[in-house]
C-alpha cells in the first residue's frame, strides 16, 4: 500500500503565472490544472475529459501549448504559464483571438472555449498553419461538443488574417456561409 | 491517482541510480502516457523521477552522417527540426500524424517508445489481463478485439503497440541509446519492443533500470521516396488500426533498396526482410507491391472483430509503396 496522502510531503514551487509569480505547497500529484483551478482559483481552464483527448484544458507553458491534466505542477516548477484569464490586456482588451471568437459567435456553451483559444494562441506561435487543411489538422486537438467548428474557422481565418498571415490560396478555404456575407 | 514520492534528475546517472535504488519507481517525461495510465490506477508507482532537465533534448549530427535524437527532445521540436524535415521527411510526417499538437509539445521521443497498449481490457482494472497482471488472462482473445493484433500474437495476449513514431523508426533502422548501471548499450530498434509470447507484462527489452538516453538515425533516410499511410477511424486524432511506413531507393524506375514496417498489427512495429527482398530489383507497379504485401501478411491470423485488418493492411501496404514509388 502506498502512503496515505496526508503523509506525503509537499512540494513548494514557483509558476509564473499569467505575468505573476506564485509560490505554493503542492502534492506531488497535483496535475497543474488541477492547481490552477484549486489552488489558484484560476478556474477558466476547463477539466474535460483529465485524459488529454478533449484539449479543454490548454493552456500556453513557456509559449506552448499543453494539456494541463497530463503535466504535474511539480514538473513545471519555475515555467511561466499563460491560462485564458491571461490574455486580455491590462485594460480589459480582448485578446484578437478572443475578440474574434465574439464577433464569429464561435460558441455556443462556451465549455471547451478557453481551451480552444489558448490552443490557437499557441498554433500562431507554433507558426505551421497555412491553409484551412493545416488549421483543422492542427486544431484537432481541441473538440467542441456542440460543433461550433465552422465558426471558429472562421474566427481563426479572421486573425490569421489580421496578422498578414493567411495567405492568398483562397482554393482550399470552405466558402462563406450567405448569413456571414449578408452582414 | 495513488500518492507517491517525488524526485528530480539532474543527470542521467542519477535517474539510473533512482531506478535502481527504488523498487518500483519510474521515470516521468512528458507525462502523458504515464500520467493517464496512473489516473486509470493501471500504474500505481510509489516514486516519479522528473527527468525533464537532464541534457538530453538536443538534436545533433553524427559523425557517420546520421542524426542523434535526443530521449527528451519532444515530439514536435523532432518532427519540425529542418534537419529531420529535410533528411527524414518520413518521420517528421509520421509523427506529425500521431496524438495532438498539444500531446506533441509534451510528448518526448524516449516516453513515445514506452507508450503501452491501448487494449481497452489492459486499462479496465476491473478486468482480467495478462500484460497487466500475469497470468489472470486475455479477455480480449475472445472479446472486444477490434483494435488487437493480428501478427505475432500469443495465447496470452493479443495487443499492439500503438504508437506511430517507432514505425517510422523501425523502416528507418534506428538505433536505441540506453544507459544502465553498468554503462551504456544500443539495441536496434527492431529489438526494441517484443512479441508478448508468455511474458506479455513486458513491452520491450529495455531493463527497468535503464534510461533512454537517445535515439539514433543512420545516414539513410529515404528521403526522396517514402510514405506514411495510417489508416484510423477519423481522420486525425486517432490511434492507427492500420499504418505503413515505407522508404524505397529507386534508379531507373526499379526498385534497389526497400524498407517496409507495419503499425497496428503487432506488438511491435512489423518488419520483414523477405518482404522487402521481392521488390529489389522489381519495376515499380502494383504486381510487384501486391507481392510485397501478400508475403508481409502471410502468416496473419484474424480474430472476430480485427479480421478486416488483414486485407486493410495489404491494401495500405499497396498504397504506401505507390505513394513512396511515384513521390
Ligand atoms: C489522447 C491521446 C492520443 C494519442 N494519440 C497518439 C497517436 O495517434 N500516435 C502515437 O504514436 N501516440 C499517441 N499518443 C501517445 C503519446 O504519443 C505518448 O503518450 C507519448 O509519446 C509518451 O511520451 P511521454 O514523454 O509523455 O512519456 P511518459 O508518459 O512521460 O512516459 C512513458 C513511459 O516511458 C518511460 N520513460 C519516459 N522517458 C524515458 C526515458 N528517457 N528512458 C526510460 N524510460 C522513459 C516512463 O517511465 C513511462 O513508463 C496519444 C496519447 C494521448 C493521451
Ligand atoms: S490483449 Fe494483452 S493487453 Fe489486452 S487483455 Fe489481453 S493480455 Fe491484456
Amino acid at each position: 500500500m502506498h502512503a496515505s496522502s496526508s503523509l506525503a510531503p509537499p512540494e513548494t514551487i514557483t509558476l509564473t503565472i499569467n505575468g505573476q509569480a506564485r509560490q505554493m505547497a503542492v502534492q506531488p500529484w497535483v496535475t497543474l490544472l488541477d492547481a490552477l483551478r484549486e489552488h489558484l482559483d484560476l478556474t477558466g481552464t476547463k477539466k474535460g475529459c483529465d485524459h488529454g483527448q478533449c484539449g479543454a484544458c490548454t493552456v500556453l507553458v513557456d509559449g506552448k501549448r499543453i494539456n494541463s491534466c497530463l503535466t504535474l505542477a511539480v514538473m513545471r516548477d519555475g515555467a511561466e504559464i499563460t491560462t485564458i484569464e491571461g490574455l486580455a490586456g491590462e485594460d480589459g482588451a480582448l485578446h484578437p483571438v478572443q475578440a474574434a471568437f465574439v464577433e464569429h459567435d464561435a460558441f455556443q456553451c462556451g465549455y471547451c472555449t478557453p481551451g480552444q483559444i489558448c490552443s490557437i494562441v499557441g498554433m500562431m506561435n507554433e507558426g505551421h498553419a497555412r491553409t484551412d487543411e493545416d488549421i483543422r489538422e492542427l486544431m484537432s486537438g481541441n473538440l467542441c461538443r456542440c460543433g461550433a467548428y465552422p465558426n471558429i474557422m472562421d474566427a481563426i481565418r479572421q486573425t490569421l488574417r489580421e496578422r498578414g498571415e493567411k495567405p492568398a490560396s483562397e482554393k482550399n478555404a470552405t466558402p462563406i456561409p450567405a448569413y456571414h456575407l449578408a452582414e | 491517482m495513488n500518492s507517491f514520492t517525488f524526485a528530480r534528475a539532474t543527470e542521467p546517472a542519477a535517474a539510473v541510480r533512482e531506478l535502481a535504488a527504488h523498487d518500483g519507481a519510474q521515470l516521468v517525461a512528458g507525462g502523458t502516457n504515464l500520467l493517464d495510465l496512473m489516473k486509470e490506477n493501471v500504474a500505481r508507482p510509489p516514486r516519479l523521477v522528473d527527468i525533464n532537465r537532464l541534457p538530453l533534448a538536443q538534436i545533433e549530427e553524427r559523425p557517420d552522417g546520421g542524426l542523434r535524437l535526443g530521449a527528451l527532445a519532444t515530439n514536435a521540436d523532432t518532427a519540425y527540426h529542418p534537419a529531420v524535415q529535410a533528411r527524414y521527411p518520413l518521420l517528421a510526417r509520421t509523427i506529425l500524424a500521431g496524438a495532438s499538437p498539444q500531446l506533441r509539445n509534451m510528448a518526448t521521443n524516449g516516453g513515445n517508445l514506452l507508450q503501452r497498449t491501448r487494449c481497452y481490457y489492459f486499462y479496465d482494472v476491473g478486468t482480467p489481463c495478462n500484460k497487466r497482471e500475469p497470468g489472470s488472462g486475455c479477455p480480449a482473445i475472445a472479446g472486444l478485439n477490434r483494435m488487437h493484433a493480428i501478427l505475432g500474437t500469443s495465447e496470452q495476449c493479443i495487443a499492439t503497440y500503438p504508437g506511430d513514431m517507432a514505425v517510422a523508426l523501425a523502416a528507418l533502422e534506428a538505433v536505441v541509446q540506453v544507459q544502465g548501471p553498468d554503462g551504456e548499450r544500443s539495441i536496434p530498434l527492431g529489438e526494441f519492443h517484443r512479441l508478448p509470447g508468455d511474458t506479455p507484462q513486458f513491452d520491450n527489452n529495455l531493463r527497468p533500470d535503464e534510461l533512454i538516453t537517445a535515439i539514433d538515425l543512420p545516414r539513410r533516410g529515404f528521403a526522396k521516396h517514402h510514405s506514411y499511410v495510417k489508416v484510423r477511424d477519423r481522420s486525425s486524432y486517432a490511434f492507427a488500426l492500420v499504418s505503413v511506413a515505407a522508404g524505397l531507393e529507386m534508379e531507373g524506375g526499379k526498385i534497389t533498396t526497400a524498407r517496409l514496417a507495419l503499425g497496428g498489427v503487432a506488438h511491435k512495429p512489423w518488419r520483414d526482410p523477405e518482404a522487402e527482398a521481392l521488390l529489389v530489383g522489381q519495376a515499380a507497379g502494383a504486381d510487384a507491391f501486391r507481392a510485397a504485401a501478400d508475403h508481409l501478411l502471410r502468416d496473419a491470423r484474424g480474430y472476430r472483430f480485427n479480421a478486416f485488418k488483414i486485407e486493410l493492411a495489404r491494401r495500405a501496404v499497396v498504397r504506401a509503396l505507390r505513394e513512396a514509388s511515384t513521390a
